[in-house]
């Protein structure tokens, strides 16, 4: 149930590599990269988490990438075009998508569909939506823009933690104590060790799963406004192709495909090794930036591989225990 | 008959429940009466309607029409939430717990301690292990549940139905996959409960143990109350008539003799064949047209040494030979391949495919066997289907319904009629009685005796010794892992067998005398 060695594995990995990259580039060993790279990864940290819940919980969510897109869309032309203080904006934003997620979650359990078809469904829905919203980039200009994209701890070493790293940084300790120390964490868990037989324990399974797709949403709602002051403009096609970036994330980070087992940490390292990756790249400066997905399916498969012999491995010592009845 | 009801109060009363899946009547009208702290048994063959009447009173199922009344309450158990808030707990025929969650999660789900909206872990283990203890476990509670075997998986969900402060317990064939040491750890727990005023119902196929535990009995038959009856009062016989509603000439008759045939050819032979830390190297021969027994505990090795002879684990020493010929042996389609069929214990997870109708699970493994370019036609399919669900008189009688529908001993025939599918010349057979009633129990032992007869050889293992004792031409006893005696002919019998295993631990044989 910890998961501990798929995240140590997770974790020697990107040590491993950082320490590879930081031999070749010195300069990658610093502050001001590792800020970077809590930066530019940040609204894929914080959906990435929102990823794991549902994943342990033996679902999908392949929605998040447009539901991002959507927020940016809608985030800027709230602010820009009609006129919205931009905290009503968040609010009201945040408010539809933990919506549009339950609303997700509902329909799987009612008429007990496949998350992946439901949420492929709600991933054109908020993409077509975005779309209809505007086809063009929106910039924004709202003066808390620049105030929050300003924002930053100075590290020693001259590297910035920014604010919506911080954002991420919190979401991630969120995440990780929200599945590890409370009934909802366990009752994650529980759904993807089987449904019927939760639900025969007593768990509100339909509840639980409304829950689970409405926090991943909510978290994807608030990717989306990090992203929006990452790039300080909504576009309909921000963020094509993110629910598949962190379901890399989730499964380099040792989480179980099938549900029932995994962690937070181990997807945060996951979205550190993405990242890591493509600042390698952006140092090596001759390479494709499209290395990045070769590395990361690469890694993904020699993970997945991994997973499948440490499963088998855990079957073995049942013989063991066997006779414990004293 | 059904409505002399006692002065003591009663706990949980049913009224006229009716229940329907489509056409099947699996309910009509039933009334089920449980007194504060009586163990009663609830008893009938496959089919009977015993899981059925559970799952409603439990509110898995709804129900087409009756009552269900808790004390003077009545319960609108619509959700099997709904129905343990109410105090009816029910620990199922198959370990329904968590794999994935630790022992205490387990334990706990969804009621854990908690202390400003979090779990706190280590009061939840120490509860755990406090819990745990009154049942005679002592194990690492942190630890995955999955990485237990499956008689302390069940003795956690009883802990679990226990712990939940229920009023009325619910066990359905708690006892099927434990030893006696253990059956004797659940009863002792079983009285102490319904002295407290607990209402236990037991759903069990081992009559003895209906005999010893429970104070009355209650018997269904084709979804229809026969009877309820005080245990004392009800003598053996009159019970297993109201249950089957035929008269059965003595369970299952004598075993032939073995010495009326002339010596048979071997089928299969395996020397010193065996695996490291799985089972201890042995001799074994397989005669074609004779039923080997393997008797033992659970954990003794036996369903190891069936997984070996099939192929479904390799061994690491040893020769096996099929005709004289030496053979490999490395994966379950070797085995296929050279005529051999397994039926294992764990029905639900190793067996049937839940989903997959009765007639695609008969030919699932013809058609292993022929290989994906002679598919079999669908005339072909139908015409084995409708044999087999004849000849194994498998109900309902209809090939096109979810095996997952069927009761156990159904589900048990199904598996027996896709390996007879093969025409097989070794059966193995690991716990073929298990969760099965009466009825069927005898059929699927007239069915062994007559595979046997068409000159099948069978590898039948079991924790019944009756049963083994009656179709056994030789049976072979195992302990810690290691095959230790084998007798034939006269020297099978009951005692003989007891000796064997209890070689170091009279208790047992006490136990069982």
């Amino acid at each position: 149930m910890k998961g501990l060695p798929p995240v140590l594995i997770t974790a020697i990995v990107l040590v491993a590599g950082f320490v590879l990259c930081a031999l070749q580039f010195p300069n990658i060993a610093s502050t001001r990269v590792v800020g970077n790279l809590l930066t530019d990864n940040a609204f894929l940290g914080i959906v990435a988490t929102g990823m794991t819940f549902v994943i342990i919980s033996g679902g999908i969510d392949l929605s998040v990438g447009s539901v991002i897109g959507f927020t940016t869309v809608f985030v800027a032309l709230a602010i820009e075009r009609w006129g919205m203080p931009p905290l009503v904006a968040f609010v009201a934003i945040l408010a539809l998508s933990a919506a549009f997620g339950a609303a997700m979650g509902a329909i799987i359990h009612v008429f007990d569909l496949p998350p992946f078809i439901v949420t492929l469904a709600g991933m054109f829905l908020a993409r077509g939506a975005s779309f209809l919203l505007s086809t063009e980039s929106v910039p924004i200009t709202a003066p808390v823009y620049s105030t929050v994209s300003d924002f930053a701890f100075r590290m020693p070493g001259g590297g910035r933690l920014t604010a919506i790293a911080i954002i991420m940084l919190t979401i991630v300790i969120g995440g990780v104590l929200l599945l590890r120390l409370t009934r909802f964490g366990a009752n994650v868990y529980a759904l993807g060790g089987g449904r019927a037989t939760a639900s025969l324990m007593g768990v509100a399974v339909g509840k639980m799963t409304v829950k689970i797709y409405m926090l991943s949403s909510l978290l994807a709602g608030i990717a989306g406004i990090v992203f929006s002051f990452y790039t300080s403009a909504g576009y309909s096609l921000s963020a094509v192709g993110v629910e598949l970036d962190s379901i890399a994330a989730v499964v380099i980070g040792g989480t179980l495909l099938t549900g029932g087992q995994g962690s937070v940490i181990g997807t945060f390292l996951g979205v550190l090794i993405q990242g890591m990756i493509q600042t390698y790249i952006n140092f090596d400066g001759t390479l494709s930036s499209w290395w990045t997905k070769i590395a990361t399916g690469v890694l993904l498969f020699a993970f997945i591989a991994l997973q499948q012999g440490l499963v088998a491995l855990a079957r073995r010592p049942v013989a063991k225990r066997a006779g414990a009845v004293s | 008959m059904e409505n002399s009801l006692g002065p003591a109060p009663s706990l949980l009363e049913v009224r006229g429940i009716s229940k329907s899946f489509g056409a099947v009547r699996a309910l009509q009208e039933v009334d089920f009466t449980l007194r504060a702290g009586e163990i009663h048994a609830l008893l009938g063959e496959n089919g009977a309607g015993k899981s059925t009447l559970i799952k409603v009173i439990t509110g898995v199922f709804p129900r087409d029409a009756g009552v269900v009344r808790l004390g003077d309450e009545e319960v609108a158990t619509r959700s099997a939430k709904a129905a343990l808030q109410a105090g009816i707990a029910t620990v199922y025929q198959e370990v329904n717990l968590l794999p994935n969650l630790s022992v205490a999660q387990n334990l706990f789900l969804d009621r854990q301690p908690m202390r400003f909206g979090i779990v706190r872990e280590g009061e939840m283990r120490r509860r755990a292990k406090a819990l745990l203890t009154e049942f005679g476990l002592d194990i690492d509670v942190a630890a995955p549940l999955g990485s237990y075997s499956v008689a302390i998986q069940h003795v956690t969900a009883i802990a679990r139905a226990v712990d939940l402060s229920a009023r009325v317990l619910i066990l359905d064939e708690p006892t099927a996959s434990l030893d006696r040491h253990e059956v004797e750890i659940l009863f002792g727990i079983m009285r102490q409960l319904a002295r407290r005023g607990i209402g236990i119902v037991f759903v069990s196929h081992f009559l003895d143990q209906v005999y010893e535990i429970s104070d009355r009995i209650t018997v269904l038959r084709n979804g229809r109350l026969v009877g309820e009856r005080e245990t004392a009062s009800l003598p053996r016989l009159e019970l297993i008539r109201m249950m089957l509603g035929r008269e059965l000439a003595e369970t299952t008759g004598a075993r032939a003799a073995a010495n009326d045939h002339p010596p048979r050819e071997i089928c299969a032979s395996f020397e010193n064949y065996g695996k490291t830390g799985y089972v201890a190297p042995f001799n074994l021969e397989l005669r074609h047209g004779e039923v080997v027994g393997l008797a033992g505990l659970l954990g003794s090795g036996r369903t190891e040494t069936a997984r070996l002879v099939f192929g479904a684990e390799r061994a690491d020493g040893g020769q096996a030979k099929v005709d004289g010929a030496s053979l490999r042996l490395q994966s379950p389609r070797d085995g296929v391949r050279h005529g051999f069929g397994y039926c294992p214990e764990e029905r639900k997870t190793d067996g049937v495919v839940a989903e997959l109708t009765v007639r695609e699970n008969i030919v699932l493994a013809l058609q292993a066997k022929r290989g994906l370019h002679r598919p079999l036609s669908r005339r072909e399919q139908d015409e084995l289907a409708r044999r087999y669900v004849k000849m194994l008189d498998i109900r309902p009688p209809d090939a096109e319904r979810p095996v997952g529908l069927l009761s156990g001993g159904n589900q048990q025939k199904v598996l027996l009629a896709r390996w007879l599918a093969t025409a097989p010349r070794l059966l193995v057979l690991d716990e073929p009685t298990r969760g099965i009633d009466v009825g069927a129990h005898a059929e699927i032992i007239r069915l062994i005796r007559e595979l046997c007869d068409d000159g099948l050889a069978l590898l039948v293992i079991s924790s019944e010794l009756d049963e083994i004792v009656t179709y056994s031409d030789r049976v072979v006893v195992l302990r810690d892992r290691a095959h230790v005696e084998e007798l034939s002919g006269e020297a099978i019998d009951v005692t003989n067998i007891l000796a064997a295993i209890a070689a170091d631990g009279a208790a047992m044989q006490e136990a069982r005398a």
